[in-house]
């Protein structure tokens, strides 16, 4: 039996359901019969395999990380490359799942939110290549941080529209994603891109992501003959993570999640839901009971990492449910940390990982260090660094100017 | 809710329909919040709904935003809230029904809620985001206070949720106009009408209808066959044109008088 399957109306323990306004009901109704139809229908499932391999390029490697093992001198560190999916991040799984399902569904027209741009840039893909009517909501602040992926979705057709409210970042997307979807749910399929919001988001968004663990599962068993001893993703709202995590959750491997430490402890510098000092603890935003960054009064904090896609109050409500049951271990890099494991995986690697993925980076060096070399793990790579260029340039040049 | 059923026994034997404002609390601040309590009372509010303010208001437009902003600005939370309604009840015994997102009314708890709120003289509750399977231990422990959960109903309930909301709600339904968010629209909403017929069928607590009314005329057309109307933006975006006159109370009750004589 599977311990992780949610309730009939999406619980994971306490945590999940859905808080939404009563108009979104019927949708999400109709959303969840839909996709649980989808579920267990063979002729999609080869669809959508289909465009996993021919559109997208999965499997996607799984890579034996040599000099970056030897640098951190323990266990054997292994990465999986989602950042070699086609739009470059784990984000068009769940994007060619979903535009399936919208299609069955009979939609034209697709909206989304979007952080980092990864899930932004893979939606605006997927309606490109479907050619369907695409609207991102943006926050301004991560259309500054993250302009190659503006240009990227404008290229594809989509339409960016900018959300100046709140803290102009990813929360204040979905807000205006969901402002949208209540005023046209008859025409609109919303398409949210990480494991949150109101049932069946959740679970659904797990279900198209799970494709990372189960690949990562074969080929650890091909290359070491056994299951790895850790599991390491980075969790914003939970996607890549609860993926890669899912198919091995009934073996016995640790699996650990990185959360955005930012620059400190204090509420409002970080985006770590599960540290414990820093003001985290059951809530509802956005149509989902899980862990929130929140004042006393219940108002929900601002948030900060030097990574859009983490930079999020709230984390998917089944992370909620594996953190108190114990089941996976929830830890925090900084921003410091991350630009640093940025860094070295560039040049002991070759490869320039998502600063997103690079906390998960940063925690797995010294955790390999710690095991020692009879044991192995792997990293999700969840998304390639190209968007965070700029922003790590101009974080290097302050550096060397406050150095002067 | 004694003072709810009231209300509108005494609009049916008036044989007239009521208006229902909405002013976030705590905008420009709380003492003007009272004050405002009071005058709209004065000029004939059947009930009031008090808005408690939240960082991220989902289901509103821009005018409510804003006022959730403001009001946040000055701190104001649940306790502030509570304590204003109680200074209110000396001179109104309006029906006041708190209008709010599920987090704040969470992390206040929920037994302390309804007993705080019913001791101050809080009629009802209403909760954007909570939809009754999600309502249980919510609807319990207001009910155990004898306070009313006020549910919505949107044009797109199917009619089993339509008859599943009847059976669970209290004081009265709140219908909403459209699909979509709150905010002033120009034209009439045919949804409404129809939504509430269907109710009809499922229920006899009153109907009021809400969500885009902003004017003397969609008030008419709304009384012409629901038993309320809610108007909330217009009326917020009243108080915020007024921000710094000394007369704001005396403006936007002479607003609310428009729409109803």
């Amino acid at each position: 039996m599977n311990h992780n399957e949610p309730d009939a109306g999406g619980h994971w323990g306490p945590y999940g359901g859905r808080f939404v306004p009563e108009t979104l009901i019927a949708p999400l109704d109709e959303l969840t019969a839909a996709f649980l139809a989808l579920r267990g229908d063979a002729g999609f499932k080869t669809e959508f395999e289909g465009l996993l391999r021919d559109y997208s390029g999965r499997p996607t490697p799984l890579f034996y990380a040599a000099r970056l093992t030897e640098a951190a001198g323990g266990a054997r560190i292994y990465l999986k490359r989602e950042d070699l999916s086609h739009t470059g991040s784990h984000k068009i799984n769940n994007a060619l799942g979903q535009v399936l399902l919208a299609r069955r569904m009979g939609k034209k027209r697709i909206i989304a939110e979007t952080g980092a741009g990864q899930h932004g840039v893979a939606v605006a893909t997927v309606c490109a290549l479907f050619g369907l009517e695409c609207v991102i909501y943006m926050g301004s602040e991560d259309m500054r941080r993250q302009a190659p992926n503006v240009f990227r979705m404008r290229l594809l057709g989509a339409e960016v529209r900018e959300v100046n409210a709140g803290s102009c970042t990813l929360k204040d997307a979905i807000n205006e994603a969901l402002r949208d979807w209540v005023s046209t749910p008859a025409e609109t399929y919303y398409l949210l891109g990480s494991a949150l919001g109101p049932h069946p988001y959740p679970l659904m968004v797990r279900e198209f992501q799970t494709v990372i663990g189960r690949e990562a599962r074969a080929q650890i068993l091909a290359a070491e003959g056994r299951l790895p001893d850790v599991l390491l993703a980075c969790i914003g709202g939970g996607s890549n993570s609860i993926g890669l995590f899912h198919p091995f959750l009934e073996d016995n491997v640790r699996m650990i999640g990185v959360e955005a430490g930012g620059t400190g402890d204090e509420l409002g510098n970080h985006a770590a839901r599960f540290i414990s000092a820093g003001g985290g603890r059951p809530g509802v935003l956005q149509g989902t009971l899980s862990y929130v960054l929140q004042d006393e009064r219940g108002q929900i904090a601002a948030t900060h990492s030097i990574s859009a896609g983490l930079d999020y109050p709230s984390i998917g409500p089944e992370h909620a449910y594996l953190h108190d049951t114990g089941r996976v271990e929830y830890v925090a890099a900084s921003d410091d940390e991350a630009l640093e494991a940025f860094q070295k995986l560039s040049q002991l690697e070759g490869i320039i990982p998502a600063l997103e993925s690079a906390h998960a980076i940063a925690h797995a060096m010294p955790l390999a260090r710690e095991l020692g070399p009879d044991r192995c793990m792997i990293v999700n790579l969840s998304g390639r660094g190209d968007k965070d260029v700029q922003t790590v340039a101009e974080l290097l040049n302050q550096e060397v100017s406050c150095d002067e | 809710m004694r003072r709810i059923e009231k209300a509108f026994a005494k609009l049916k034997r008036a044989g007239r329909g009521g208006l229902i404002p909405f002013i976030t609390a705590g905008d420009p601040n709380l003492e003007v919040t009272s004050e405002l309590i009071i005058e709209l009372a004065r000029c004939g509010a059947s009930i009031i709904e008090l808005g408690v303010p939240f960082s991220d208001p989902m289901a509103d437009g821009p005018v409510i935003q804003r006022s959730s902003e403001r009001a946040l600005r000055n701190r104001v939370g649940i306790e502030e809230i509570l304590q204003t309604v109680s200074g209110t009840r000396e001179h109104t015994d309006v029906p006041i029904v708190l209008f709010s997102y599920f987090n704040p009314l969470l992390q206040f708890g929920l037994e302390r809620l309804a007993r705080e709120a019913a001791r101050v003289g809080v009629d009802g509750v209403l909760v954007t985001d909570l939809a009754p399977e999600e309502a249980e231990n919510f609807q319990s422990a207001l009910s155990a206070q004898k306070l009313a959960t006020i549910y919505l109903v949107a044009p797109t309930s199917t009619d089993d949720r339509l008859q599943m909301i009847a059976k669970r709600a209290a004081g009265f339904i709140y219908a909403v106009s459209r699909t979509g968010i709150t905010g002033m629209r120009k034209e009439s909403s045919e949804a409404a009408a129809t939504l509430v017929a269907r109710m009809r069928t499922v229920t006899d607590l009153p109907i009021a209808v809400g969500f885009g009314i902003s004017n003397k005329t969609q008030v008419d057309e709304v009384l012409g066959y629901a038993d309320a109307a809610v108007v909330g933006s217009a009326i917020v975006a009243e108080i915020e044109k007024q921000a710094g006159n000394d007369d704001l109370v005396k403006e936007v009750g002479g607003f609310v008088r428009s729409l109803m004589v």
